[in-house]
């Protein structure tokens, strides 16, 4: 399989099915207003951020804020109840950083609309989570079966919502 | 929103920054009105008449996910320019091929397909019953073809019952349309023989369109079918889906037009053997099978309103989940 990026950690805490689905390329983001809206976010929220900061790939990861100098991630994000998932897509920007030889790095979540922002560090415990997801996220992907619905609230806003529930 | 562009008149189509530009051509060719629209209200554009573009237009509508789908003098449909397929998922090709070459598992997609076309010819029919028609006996007939339908072990035999559902179906139709001027006898094309066989083959045509923009709006490859033998067209799959909505597209819109006699007679012309529809009322047709795909429904699982148009897609996202093995494929029935 391919390597594991940020965007299948993320998807991993948020929910399995989404995460076959995306590893397995059935996409629904691309007509969808969420991910434009996603975009438009980051061009218009720091407009004047792109001097300082850099885009960087690592390893199939891209990381879309990086300042070097200061060594901080910048993650923008919209307020949407998937913190959780955020913070582990932040802290798996660290890891990797810290992987290519740049380590100490700490993470800022940003939420423009919500006027809020969370700090996020890569604590000693994180390394053996990390190796655990990664584990999981292989064996979800490799199987030949499809994760089944999780009925939650968020269904409703997520892309996948119609191929999910639609039945007859 | 994104709307459905329709050119029967011959024009230029070019592009101006973010805008299509398209001017008309008079009856001696020269240059008449120009309309401009932004490219993104167009979701795909059909040409009926004949349209002068050059490879820059086709960059430009291709970037930004237009198609264009073509048709002849006859209304017959041939071809589309379609813009790069960047949504086709390997595992999904992988997936549809299989239950293709599978005889077996073509065979479980292929009944569904007739098994659903069925129900809702059927609802077309049952609904005119309750308005006092004799069509007892051609859905008893065609009740007992489906009932046939599990047993059928080629795709060939599926296409028989096919066949011969619409046959028994289409017996019906000059009861339904009760309007003088109107006879059927049996389906004809290539060239249709009569009025109500020009209809039946342009909203067809329309259907067939309609279904492929949706197919293309989602990864299913659109060559791979499991009803009809791809290749037969070069889109098949879009006839596959084609037939279970026919009935709530095309023909409700026929009986719709002719019932409420918003094409008349003298909106054809019969030429040699064949007998056309007539661009006026073409126009008429297209307007009305537009607002079809346009009505919304409460969609009874999602909770929410849902066009006839979007059926299509959600159609092409259950078939998605039955490829990948995730959810055996249930037609759309009429539920209403
Ligand atoms: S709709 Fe719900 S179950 Fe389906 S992928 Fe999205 S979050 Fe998961």
């Amino acid at each position: 399989m391919r390597p594991i990026t940020a965007t299948l950690i993320n998807l991993y805490h948020i929910c399995h099915r989404e995460l076959w689905l995306h590893a397995h390329e059935v996409r629904m983001e691309f007509f969808s207003d969420a991910v434009q809206d996603g975009k438009q976010l980051h061009e218009t929220a720091y407009p004047q951020r792109a001097d300082r900061n850099r885009e960087i790939m690592l390893g199939g990861s891209k990381i879309d804020f990086y300042d070097p100098k200061t060594k901080v991630v910048h993650e923008i994000k919209r307020g949407n109840k998937a913190e959780q998932a955020h913070v582990a897509q932040v802290k798996y920007y660290l890891w990797l950083l810290e992987q290519h030889g740049a380590p100490g790095a700490t993470g800022l979540l940003e939420y423009p609309r919500l006027r809020q922002t969370q700090k996020v560090e890569l604590l000693p415990e994180d390394y053996a989570a990390i190796a655990a997801w990664e584990a999981d996220i292989r064996c979800i992907v490799e199987s030949e079966q499809c994760p089944p619905v999780i009925n939650k609230p968020f269904c409703k806003q997520c892309s996948y919502y119609e191929l999910c529930y639609v039945d007859e | 929103m994104k709307k459905s562009l329709y050119i029967f008149n011959p024009g230029r189509m070019s592009r101006q920054d973010n805008t299509l530009k398209y001017t008309a051509y008079d009856e001696e060719g020269a240059e008449g009105q120009t309309k401009f629209l932004p490219i993104e209200n167009v979701a795909d554009l059909y040409v009926f008449g004949s349209l002068d573009a050059n490879s820059a237009l086709y960059n430009f509508l291709g970037k930004n996910g237009v198609s264009v789908h073509f048709f002849d003098y006859y209304e017959h449909y041939t071809g589309s320019f379609m813009a790069k397929e960047y949504l086709l998922a390997g595992r999904l090709q992988v997936a549809q091929t299989g239950h293709y070459t599978s005889l077996k598992k073509r065979l479980v997609v292929a009944r569904k397909l007739v098994e659903g076309a069925a129900f809702n010819l059927l609802k077309n029919l049952r609904y005119y019953q309750g308005r006092g028609r004799q069509v007892a006996e051609e859905i008893a007939q065609i009740e007992l073809y489906v009932s046939g339908l599990p047993y059928a072990t080629t795709i060939a035999e599926l296409m028989g019952y096919e066949g011969n559902i619409r046959q028994t179906y289409y017996r019906c139709f000059e009861q339904l349309v009760n309007v003088p001027g109107f006879t059927f006898s049996s389906r004809s094309t290539q060239p249709p023989q009569n009025e109500l066989n020009a209809l039946l083959s342009f909203g067809n045509m329309l259907c067939y369109a309609a279904c492929l923009s949706q197919i293309y709006h989602t990864q299913l490859n659109p060559t791979i079918s499991f009803l009809h033998e791809p290749g037969s067209r070069r889109f098949s799959l879009a006839l596959d889906l084609a037939e279970i909505f026919k009935p709530l597209l095309v023909d409700r819109t026929i009986f719709r037009l002719l019932n409420k006699k918003e094409i008349q007679p003298r909106d054809f012309v019969r030429e040699l053997d064949g007998c056309l529809l007539k661009e006026a009322g073409r126009k008429t047709f297209v307007r009305v099978f537009e607002e079809r795909l346009k009505e919304t429904i409460q969609h009874r699982r999602l909770n929410r309103s849902v066009s006839y148009q979007h059926l299509i897609k959600l159609e092409c996202y259950k078939l998605t989940k039955h490829l990948l093995n995730m959810e055996e494929y249930q037609p759309f029935k009429a539920w209403w």
